[in-house]
């Protein structure tokens, strides 16, 4: 077992390091993954403006989520100074949502795109590129061994790495329960975890992730405060509503 | 019984002694009554009551009352005299295009059904022009609709039905002959957020109708001035002095017959299951006809209806009853109930209220009564003859039990019931009134400001507070004002306010109301196989809250529908389960069903343990216990704080006895531990129980205390109030849930209605992301102070917690012992078997990859 993953430098504190279709993945508790040997850098399902998407339905949601979320992207950007940026879709809640970006947040993000490479994979939710932002638009993306797509397939090969199902686990302990956002991983291909400010998660003991894993192998790296925490399948439960 | 016709009452001779505060104008009896009820009257050999007959003084001078009465004094049907009377001379009824004349509004949809059972005899006799019908969630919409345009001369209703009809285009012409509203059960009420969303209503109902005239009725209360107040309008004071409706008191009858049981068995230093007094309650059973047994939570039902069928040798038919089981069980419990066919009846707190049934001859009340206007309720239950002495068996579960219960059996007797304080009028509620409104008509902001305040509980509402809510309303209130296109209300060049679309007076119907649902799943029975379920096949019996399957792994045994089951899983809404081979079932505490101590209840145990002669009321066993705290440390007293400190095992400990209830101690808790980690102090952990609490850790406490490193008053000084408490609350999930009930009633986010539950992922958002992030970005957004406000009377109870430690400042008294005292016995038991919920979920995940490392290792 690779339990001892934590010790090969440099994997920063509370991040953990994984093996994928021969890449080396850190996996960083605010739920982006990096790839040291390309310095690429990827989150997933950021939904931005999903408030004012709300909004628009007549829920008055805080319309500070897309603030909240590029800070953190920011914080990460900070952290691996990633030569590429990969965003695997639902960037943006919606069609229009680029366009509903506030000044300050069009302005955040701008900087955070400048200098680097920028790639968003489209979504089920922005099936086109962002309005007028600046990066390369494509529905997915190899490299390597890896490939980039939105959506998970079923019968992948190994190495497909998606988003879009927001994999969250929920275990049950000493009678108290617990349900964090995870990376779900056979080891062979992953799903990432929704890393937008609204965005929940959906339990990976959901019919929707059935037949994708290989499930002897399958573990969920669930997001701490500060730090990964790798569990088992059988400790999964199944969550309590729908 | 409560809904009886008057006449069997009055054939009895009064034993009612009528007290009228508001002077009644002539003493003879003038003609109050038409000559068909007169008639009616004398044709049963009835005569009418004196406080039936003083309501309808009361009415008939314009004004609004107040009928306290205790349960069998006919008060309802009083309340409906002056509306039947007024209908009944006012010619035909049912003229074309009338409006409503009389509207009933009851906390509960089955009591307005059982009304209109019980007042259509009286109409059909009399043969009275006047027609009633109920309108509740369950009524169809045809029927709605029809309602609208026929309107009934009595409706009768509730709360969230008033709030939809007020909110309707057509609501000033529905309302246009409204004379009277009716109020039952308003002590239940009015504390409420749901009462709070009533007293609107009413505001609303006097807007559309200035002579309007309000009948409350009520179970006897402390304080009937607040209720005179909460049922007419308050204006701006003149002369300091509010506005209160006339009053009509109906005095109890006979003194209720209670007793503490007694026991040879030694009564337990803690829990909740009074497993001890098992064979004494099978006794009083059996030399009773019907029996009510009450408890305070779902899982004590379970349990002790569980362990009476252990002993049940000579079969007895007993039931039980809970607000979880299945409707259609709960109508067989209830029909064998009122054919008299049940010796006994295990409940909760459904039965509170309401409607009564068969011919209950004793009330056992097992655990703390807690507060003792419950108790006084509860007890009302047994013998609705007023000339007949309730009999009641109050059953302690542990020694600080058996003093509460003695205090509340002194609180009864002396009269002295309390009924929670009525709270500033909630702002999440504002926020949906002020939509409803909206929705109705477009509204002038100083109108509809001036129309609240009318309202008890918004009498001191601030107008810029109101201002804040309205912007709310219309574009979530947000410094960042990046949603005026999205409005839902928007100020019109006239200066008023109107909604902007159709579909917000759509999403506002769906969304009435402020009784938010726990989610809930249906346990279905199924029967289990080789491997897997069978998933078909087997009986629904009851619903569950899902926070009480949170913690539930497969295998988990409990007691539900009085049986032990194991719960096997979860498919779509179900919680599935099959029948568990063994008599124990592990039983997940919820918190959900626990009733803190009240304030007054509170003061009552604390004066009891500082007065040795008051000691002689209690069981010997008990007053030794206090005797022995005493001579070992000192017992507390009414104006200060005990502390005592001890060590035990290698860890130190610090008891203190606030006797606050658990929620304000829980909060205690939590600041404290804070405290004392700050004071490098290691504090480990903590208990709270409703009269203790204990934290434990690792350096000698009492030593930090006594050397003067952590002063007890600054340990206890009402700072943490301040800083600490903010810090906490960040973090604590009790403000998440309270955000959570806030952010639906005021309209933040949408209920989830049955049938239209969300599979994707997309469609809704945790409001505790919303929490995070707007504490984030504006922590004083005016729905985050609600919340707060919300927290501090709610959940966390800090309002009491800051009464406390005011009151204490000063008088803090410390006992540093070498080992555990008497009366810390109680609280060190719990350790272990309570938990705080939520809080520890990193370190949940830690001890897990511990595990599984370990596990790891092993299998190496």
């Amino acid at each position: 077992m690779n339990m001892a993953a934590l010790d090969i430098a440099p994997v920063p504190a509370g991040a953990a390091e994984l093996d994928l279709a021969g890449h080396r993945l850190v996996c960083d508790p605010a739920g982006a993954i990096y790839l040291p040997e390309d310095g690429l850098l990827v989150v997933s399902d950021l939904h931005l403006e999903k408030g004012s998407s709300f909004a628009r339905r007549g829920m008055l949601l805080p319309p500070y989520d897309t603030l909240t979320t590029l800070a953190a992207l920011a914080r990460l950007i900070g952290r691996y100074r990633p030569k590429s940026v990969l965003s695997l879709g639902d960037s943006f809640h919606d069609g229009e949502a680029a366009t509903r970006l506030t000044p300050e947040s069009a302005s955040h993000l701008m900087t955070l795109m400048r200098g680097r490479h920028w790639i968003w994979i489209t979504g089920n939710h922005d099936p086109h590129h962002p309005g007028a932002l600046p990066g390369e638009t494509c529905a997915e993306l190899a490299l390597g061994g890896l490939v980039f797509r939105h959506e998970p397939t079923r019968n992948a090969p190994a190495g497909e790495i998606a988003g879009h199902l927001h994999p969250a686990a929920r275990i049950v302990w000493r009678g108290q329960a617990v349900q964090r956002r995870c990376f779900a991983t056979d080891h062979s291909r992953m799903i990432m975890p929704a890393f937008g400010a609204y965005t929940g998660g959906l339990n990976i003991m959901n019919r929707a992730f059935h037949g994708l894993f290989d499930l002897a192998a399958l573990s969920a790296y669930m997001l701490g405060k500060d730090r990964i925490y790798r569990v088992n399948r059988s400790y999964f439960e199944p969550a309590p509503r729908f | 019984m409560l809904r009886q016709m008057p006449g069997t009452l009055a054939r009895r001779p009064a034993i009612a002694t009528f007290a009228a505060v508001s002077k009644p104008e002539t003493l003879d009896d003038t003609p109050l009554l038409p000559p068909q009820f007169l008639r009616w009257f004398q044709d049963k050999g009835w005569s009418p009551r004196q406080h039936q007959l003083d309501l309808l003084r009361e009415a008939d001078a314009g004004n609004s009352a107040l009928l306290i009465a205790p349960t069998g004094a006919g008060k309802t049907l009083a309340g409906f005299l002056p509306a039947l009377t007024d209908l009944a001379t006012r010619g035909k009824g049912n003229a074309p295009g009338r409006g409503i004349h009389t509207l009933y509004i009851s906390p509960l949809k089955a009591l307005a059904v059982d009304i209109q059972r019980n007042l259509a005899k009286p109409i059909e006799e009399m043969a009275l022009p006047i027609s009633i019908e109920t309108r509740t969630g369950d009524t169809p919409a045809f029927k709605r609709q029809r309602q609208k345009l026929a309107p009934p001369d009595i409706l009768l209703t509730t709360p969230e039905q008033l709030a939809l009809l007020i909110a309707s285009k057509d609501a000033a012409r529905f309302f246009e002959d409204l004379r009277y509203v009716i109020l039952d059960e308003l002590h239940s009420l009015i504390t409420s957020k749901r009462g709070h969303l009533l007293a609107l209503g009413l505001a609303r109902l006097r807007r559309l109708q200035p002579g309007l005239q309000a009948i409350g009725l009520s179970a006897t209360v402390a304080e009937p001035d607040m209720l005179r107040q909460w049922l007419v309008p308050q204006l701006e004071s003149q002369n300091g002095s509010a506005a209160l409706a006339s009053l009509i008191v109906v005095e109890g009858g006979a003194r209720p017959d209670i007793t503490i049981m007694k026991t040879e068995d030694r009564v337990p230093w803690a829990g909740h299951s009074a497993v001890y007094a098992l064979p004494g309650i099978y006794d009083a059973i059996k030399a009773h006809g019907t029996t009510l047994i009450f408890v305070n939570t779902r899982s004590q039902a379970e349990r002790l209806f569980h362990d009476l069928w252990m002993i049940n040798d000579d079969n007895l038919p007993i039931a039980l009853h809970h607000g979880s089981l299945d409707v259609s069980k709960r109508r067989r419990v209830e029909q064998a109930m009122a054919a008299n066919s049940l010796r006994a009846v295990v409940a909760t707190s459904t039965l509170d209220l309401g409607i009564d049934w068969g011919d209950v001859d004793l009330v056992i009340h097992v655990g703390a009564p807690k507060g003792a206007s419950r108790l006084a309720q509860r007890i009302g239950r047994s013998n609705h003859r007023m000339d007949v002495p309730s009999r009641a068996i109050l059953v302690p579960a542990n020694r600080f039990e058996v003093m509460e219960c003695q205090a509340a059996l002194d609180a009864n007797y002396l009269g002295a019931q309390d009924t929670p304080p009525l709270g500033v009028g909630a702002l999440d509620v504002l926020a949906q009134h002020v939509l409803g409104m909206a929705c109705a008509a477009p509204f002038v902001i100083d109108e509809l400001y001036a129309e609240v305040r009318t309202a008890l509980p918004y009498a001191p509402l601030a107008r810029e507070t109101f201002e804040r809510i309205v912007q709310f309303v219309a574009t979530g209130g947000y410094a960042l004002k990046s949603y005026e296109r999205f409005a839902k209300i928007r100020q019109t060049a006239d200066g008023s306010w109107r909604v902007t679309h159709p579909r917000v007076a759509q999403q506002y119907r769906l969304n009435v109301g402020t009784i938010i649902e726990a989610a809930a799943l249906t346990v279905r029975l199924t029967r289990r196989s080789g491997k897997g379920i069978n998933v078909r096949g087997g009986p629904v019996l009851g619903k569950v809250e899902e926070h009480f399957l949170e913690a539930l792994a497969p295998g988990d045994t409990f007691f539900f529908s009085g049986r032990v089951l194991r719960f096997e899983g979860i498919r779509e809404n179900e919680c599935l389960v099959s029948e568990a081979k063994g008599f124990d079932a592990k039983i997940p505490s919820y918190a959900g069903g626990k009733f803190p101590l009240t304030t007054y209840l509170a003061d009552q145990v604390r004066a009891m343990l500082a007065d040795e002669e008051r000691w002689r009321a209690l069981p010997e066993q008990v007053s030794d216990w206090l005797r022995l705290q005493r001579d070992k440390s000192t017992l507390p007293q009414p104006g200060s704080l005990l502390v005592e400190t001890f060590p035990r095992g290698n860890r130190s400990y610090m008891v203190a006895y606030p006797f606050e209830g658990r929620l304000a101690h829980q909060t205690l808790g939590m600041l404290l531990t804070r405290r004392l980690e700050r004071a490098r102090a290691r504090p480990l952990g903590f208990i709270a129980t409703d009269y203790a609490i204990s934290v434990w850790g690792m350096r000698d406490l009492g030593k930090m205390f006594r050397s003067g490193e952590l002063p007890l008053a600054d340990l206890f000084d009402e700072d943490m109030l301040g800083d600490d408490l903010e810090a906490w609350l960040s973090e604590s999930f009790m403000l998440k849930r309270t955000f959570r009930n806030c952010a639906l009633i005021s309209g933040l986010v949408e209920k989830r209605h049955p049938g239209q539950e969300k599979t994707g992922r997309q469609v809704t958002v945790s409001t505790d992301l919303i929490y995070d992030v707007l504490r984030e970005h504006e922590p004083d957004h005016i729905l985050l102070q609600a919340t707060r406000a919300d927290a501090a009377t709610g959940l966390l109870d800090i309002g009491r917690l800051g009464v406390m430690l005011g009151r204490i400042k000063g008088h803090i008294v410390h006992r540093d012992l070498d080992r555990i005292s008497p009366l810390a016995v109680p609280v060190m038991m719990e350790i272990g078997k309570e938990r705080v919920p939520g809080e520890a979920h990193d370190m949940l995940l830690e001890e897990i990859a511990e595990e599984m490392t370990r596990e790891m290792t092993d299998h190496r």
